[in-house]
Protein backbone atom coordinates (compact mmCIF):
# COMPACT_ATOMS: atom_id res chain seq x y z
CA UNK A 1 0.00 0.00 0.00
CA UNK A 2 2.95 2.03 -0.99
CA UNK A 3 1.24 5.52 -2.22
CA UNK A 4 0.51 8.74 -2.59
CA UNK A 5 -1.68 8.70 1.15
CA UNK A 6 1.10 6.69 2.56
CA UNK A 7 3.57 9.13 1.87
CA UNK A 8 1.46 11.98 2.34
CA UNK A 9 0.92 11.15 6.09
CA UNK A 10 4.73 10.09 6.64
CA UNK A 11 6.22 13.31 5.18
CA UNK A 12 3.38 15.62 7.16
CA UNK A 13 4.33 13.54 10.77
CA UNK A 14 7.93 13.93 9.63
CA UNK A 15 6.87 17.76 9.25
CA UNK A 16 5.48 17.88 12.85
CA UNK A 17 8.19 15.78 14.66
CA UNK A 18 10.85 18.33 13.11
CA UNK A 19 8.81 21.55 14.17
CA UNK A 20 8.04 20.06 18.17
CA UNK A 21 11.87 18.86 17.90
CA UNK A 22 12.63 22.69 16.97
CA UNK A 23 10.28 24.08 19.52
CA UNK A 24 11.87 21.89 22.61
CA UNK A 25 15.68 22.39 21.32
CA UNK A 26 14.66 26.39 21.19
CA UNK A 27 13.40 25.84 24.81
CA UNK A 28 9.86 26.87 23.91
CA UNK A 29 6.66 25.57 24.96
CA UNK A 30 3.98 24.14 22.21
CA UNK A 31 2.67 26.77 20.43
CA UNK A 32 -0.92 27.15 18.00
CA UNK A 33 1.17 26.42 14.79
CA UNK A 34 2.30 23.47 16.34
CA UNK A 35 -1.06 22.02 17.53
CA UNK A 36 -2.70 23.02 14.00
CA UNK A 37 0.21 20.80 12.32
CA UNK A 38 -0.99 18.28 14.68
CA UNK A 39 -4.32 18.77 13.65
CA UNK A 40 -3.01 18.39 10.15
CA UNK A 41 -1.69 15.33 10.73
CA UNK A 42 -4.40 13.83 12.98
CA UNK A 43 -6.59 14.51 9.73
CA UNK A 44 -4.57 12.20 7.34
CA UNK A 45 -4.28 9.61 9.59
CA UNK A 46 -8.24 9.21 9.83
CA UNK A 47 -8.10 9.73 5.85
CA UNK A 48 -5.80 6.91 5.82
CA UNK A 49 -7.99 5.03 8.17
CA UNK A 50 -11.29 4.54 6.04
CA UNK A 51 -9.07 4.68 2.80
CA UNK A 52 -7.43 1.65 4.28
CA UNK A 53 -10.31 0.31 5.57
CA UNK A 54 -11.96 0.26 2.37
CA UNK A 55 -9.45 -0.85 0.92
CA UNK A 56 -9.13 -3.71 2.66
CA UNK A 57 -13.06 -4.87 2.13
CA UNK A 58 -12.00 -4.61 -1.71
CA UNK A 59 -8.99 -6.63 -1.65
CA UNK A 60 -8.38 -9.86 -2.85
CA UNK A 61 -4.91 -10.84 -1.29
CA UNK A 62 -4.51 -12.28 1.71
CA UNK A 63 -3.73 -9.72 4.47
CA UNK A 64 -4.02 -10.08 7.97
CA UNK A 65 -6.78 -7.81 8.48
CA UNK A 66 -7.18 -7.53 12.03
CA UNK A 67 -3.83 -6.09 12.63
CA UNK A 68 -3.94 -3.82 9.66
CA UNK A 69 -7.07 -2.40 11.23
CA UNK A 70 -5.24 -2.50 14.68
CA UNK A 71 -2.30 0.00 13.02
CA UNK A 72 -4.76 1.79 11.49
CA UNK A 73 -6.50 2.86 14.22
CA UNK A 74 -3.22 3.04 16.26
CA UNK A 75 -2.09 5.73 14.12
CA UNK A 76 -5.36 7.89 14.64
CA UNK A 77 -5.23 7.42 18.39
CA UNK A 78 -1.48 8.28 19.16
CA UNK A 79 -1.33 12.01 18.64
CA UNK A 80 -4.65 12.45 20.69
CA UNK A 81 -2.93 10.65 23.58
CA UNK A 82 0.23 12.02 23.20
CA UNK A 83 -1.03 15.12 23.42
CA UNK A 84 -3.11 14.89 26.87
CA UNK A 85 0.56 13.61 28.13
CA UNK A 86 2.49 16.86 26.86
CA UNK A 87 0.12 19.50 27.56
CA UNK A 88 0.30 19.06 30.95
CA UNK A 89 3.50 19.69 30.50
CA UNK A 90 4.44 23.49 31.05
CA UNK A 91 8.18 22.96 29.67
CA UNK A 92 9.89 22.39 26.19
CA UNK A 93 9.79 18.99 27.30
CA UNK A 94 5.99 19.11 25.86
CA UNK A 95 7.03 19.78 22.49
CA UNK A 96 9.37 16.93 23.31
CA UNK A 97 6.60 14.36 23.74
CA UNK A 98 4.82 15.59 21.15
CA UNK A 99 7.86 14.65 18.88
CA UNK A 100 7.93 11.45 20.08
CA UNK A 101 4.28 10.93 19.29
CA UNK A 102 4.30 11.68 15.89
CA UNK A 103 7.78 10.15 15.12
CA UNK A 104 5.59 7.09 16.12
CA UNK A 105 3.12 8.06 13.23
CA UNK A 106 5.83 6.83 10.33
CA UNK A 107 6.39 3.32 12.01
CA UNK A 108 2.87 2.28 11.79
CA UNK A 109 2.77 3.53 8.02
CA UNK A 110 5.50 1.42 7.17
CA UNK A 111 4.14 -1.66 9.64
CA UNK A 112 1.28 -1.20 7.58
CA UNK A 113 2.63 -1.10 4.09
CA UNK A 114 4.24 -4.21 5.58
CA UNK A 115 1.21 -6.18 6.00
CA UNK A 116 -0.60 -4.91 3.15
CA UNK A 117 2.57 -6.84 1.38
CA UNK A 118 2.20 -9.85 3.45
CA UNK A 119 4.84 -9.26 5.43
CA UNK B 1 14.67 23.26 33.40
CA UNK B 2 13.76 25.43 36.50
CA UNK B 3 11.76 23.76 39.35
CA UNK B 4 12.78 21.03 42.40
CA UNK B 5 14.05 17.90 40.50
CA UNK B 6 13.52 15.95 43.36
CA UNK B 7 10.15 14.60 45.00
CA UNK B 8 7.09 13.21 44.25
CA UNK B 9 6.26 13.47 40.77
CA UNK B 10 9.50 14.70 39.77
CA UNK B 11 10.02 11.75 37.56
CA UNK B 12 7.22 12.77 35.15
CA UNK B 13 7.97 16.14 34.59
CA UNK B 14 10.94 17.81 31.95
CA UNK B 15 12.71 14.93 30.08
CA UNK B 16 11.00 12.82 32.44
CA UNK B 17 7.95 13.31 30.39
CA UNK B 18 9.72 12.13 27.37
CA UNK B 19 11.20 9.41 28.54
CA UNK B 20 7.87 7.95 29.80
CA UNK B 21 5.80 8.74 26.26
CA UNK B 22 8.83 6.45 24.76
CA UNK B 23 8.40 3.54 27.79
CA UNK B 24 4.62 4.03 26.83
CA UNK B 25 5.12 3.49 22.92
CA UNK B 26 7.80 0.29 24.02
CA UNK B 27 5.44 -1.25 26.77
CA UNK B 28 2.51 -1.13 23.98
CA UNK B 29 4.08 -2.36 21.19
CA UNK B 30 6.23 -5.04 23.46
CA UNK B 31 3.04 -6.55 24.80
CA UNK B 32 0.70 -6.48 21.43
CA UNK B 33 3.88 -8.22 19.98
CA UNK B 34 4.47 -11.02 22.38
CA UNK B 35 0.23 -11.11 22.66
CA UNK B 36 -0.05 -12.25 18.99
CA UNK B 37 3.33 -14.39 18.94
CA UNK B 38 2.12 -16.49 21.92
CA UNK B 39 -1.27 -16.62 20.68
CA UNK B 40 -0.98 -17.14 16.79
CA UNK B 41 2.37 -19.77 16.62
CA UNK B 42 3.80 -19.86 20.46
CA UNK B 43 5.25 -23.79 19.62
CA UNK B 44 7.70 -22.17 16.52
CA UNK B 45 9.60 -19.90 19.01
CA UNK B 46 8.76 -21.02 22.88
CA UNK B 47 12.26 -19.31 24.09
CA UNK B 48 11.94 -15.84 21.79
CA UNK B 49 7.94 -15.65 22.54
CA UNK B 50 8.40 -16.10 26.17
CA UNK B 51 11.29 -13.52 26.60
CA UNK B 52 9.02 -11.38 24.49
CA UNK B 53 6.60 -11.58 26.65
CA UNK B 54 8.92 -10.83 30.02
CA UNK B 55 10.45 -7.54 28.44
CA UNK B 56 6.59 -6.68 27.51
CA UNK B 57 6.09 -7.00 31.32
CA UNK B 58 9.35 -4.79 32.42
CA UNK B 59 8.53 -2.65 30.27
CA UNK B 60 5.04 -1.66 31.34
CA UNK B 61 6.05 -2.03 34.39
CA UNK B 62 9.09 0.67 34.27
CA UNK B 63 6.08 3.19 32.23
CA UNK B 64 3.45 2.50 35.32
CA UNK B 65 6.42 2.97 37.87
CA UNK B 66 7.96 6.09 36.24
CA UNK B 67 4.75 7.62 35.51
CA UNK B 68 3.49 7.11 39.05
CA UNK B 69 6.80 8.88 40.52
CA UNK B 70 6.30 7.90 44.07
CA UNK B 71 8.96 6.46 46.36
CA UNK B 72 7.79 3.03 46.32
CA UNK B 73 7.24 3.27 42.02
CA UNK B 74 11.12 4.89 42.31
CA UNK B 75 12.25 1.03 43.78
CA UNK B 76 9.69 -0.43 40.71
CA UNK B 77 11.26 1.88 38.44
CA UNK B 78 15.14 1.17 39.67
CA UNK B 79 14.31 -2.51 39.06
CA UNK B 80 12.54 -2.67 36.05
CA UNK B 81 15.45 -0.56 33.43
CA UNK B 82 17.99 -2.81 35.22
CA UNK B 83 16.28 -6.09 34.53
CA UNK B 84 15.36 -4.40 30.89
CA UNK B 85 19.45 -3.35 30.82
CA UNK B 86 20.60 -6.93 31.84
CA UNK B 87 17.73 -8.38 29.24
CA UNK B 88 18.90 -6.28 25.96
CA UNK B 89 22.52 -6.97 26.92
CA UNK B 90 22.32 -10.78 27.56
CA UNK B 91 19.59 -11.44 24.86
CA UNK B 92 21.96 -9.45 22.39
CA UNK B 93 25.14 -11.15 23.56
CA UNK B 94 23.12 -14.51 22.78
CA UNK B 95 21.79 -13.83 19.98
CA UNK B 96 25.07 -13.19 18.23
CA UNK B 97 26.10 -16.29 19.38
CA UNK B 98 23.90 -18.93 19.17
CA UNK B 99 21.48 -17.60 16.60
CA UNK B 100 19.61 -20.92 16.37
CA UNK B 101 18.00 -20.44 20.23
CA UNK B 102 16.28 -17.30 18.20
CA UNK B 103 14.46 -18.71 15.05
CA UNK B 104 12.43 -15.24 15.76
CA UNK B 105 13.66 -12.16 16.77
CA UNK B 106 12.69 -10.50 20.26
CA UNK B 107 12.71 -6.66 21.31
CA UNK B 108 16.02 -7.26 22.64
CA UNK B 109 17.47 -9.80 19.97
CA UNK B 110 20.86 -8.00 18.46
CA UNK B 111 20.81 -5.44 21.51
CA UNK B 112 17.50 -4.04 20.20
CA UNK B 113 18.96 -3.76 16.52
CA UNK B 114 14.95 -3.92 14.50
CA UNK B 115 13.87 -1.21 16.74
CA UNK B 116 17.08 1.06 16.37
CA UNK B 117 18.96 0.16 19.38
CA UNK B 118 16.61 2.29 21.37
CA UNK B 119 15.41 -0.81 23.92
CA UNK B 120 19.93 -0.87 23.67
CA UNK B 121 19.65 3.21 25.35
CA UNK B 122 16.20 3.94 26.90
CA UNK B 123 16.99 1.18 30.62
CA UNK B 124 20.18 3.89 30.43
CA UNK B 125 18.42 6.66 30.01
CA UNK B 126 16.27 5.55 32.80
CA UNK B 127 18.39 4.77 35.34
CA UNK B 128 20.17 8.07 34.40
CA UNK B 129 17.34 10.05 35.40
CA UNK B 130 16.00 8.08 38.03
CA UNK B 131 19.56 8.88 39.83
CA UNK B 132 19.21 12.85 38.67
CA UNK B 133 15.84 12.81 40.55
CA UNK B 134 17.07 11.50 43.73
CA UNK B 135 16.24 13.03 46.87
CA UNK B 136 19.49 15.07 48.08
Amino acid sequence: MIDALSVTVVVLALLAALGAIVLTVMNKRINWPLLIGLGVVELATLVQLVVGIVRLAGTDTDVSGVTFVIYLVAAVVVLPIGALWALAERSRWGAGVLAVACLVVPVLVLRLDQIWSGA
Amino acid sequence: MSGPVSGPGALRRGPGRVLIAVYAVFALSATARATVQILTRYDEARLAYTLSALAALVYVAATVALARSTALSRRVALAACSVELAGVLAIGAVSYASPERFPDATVWSHFGQGYGFVPLVLPVLGLLWLRHTRAA
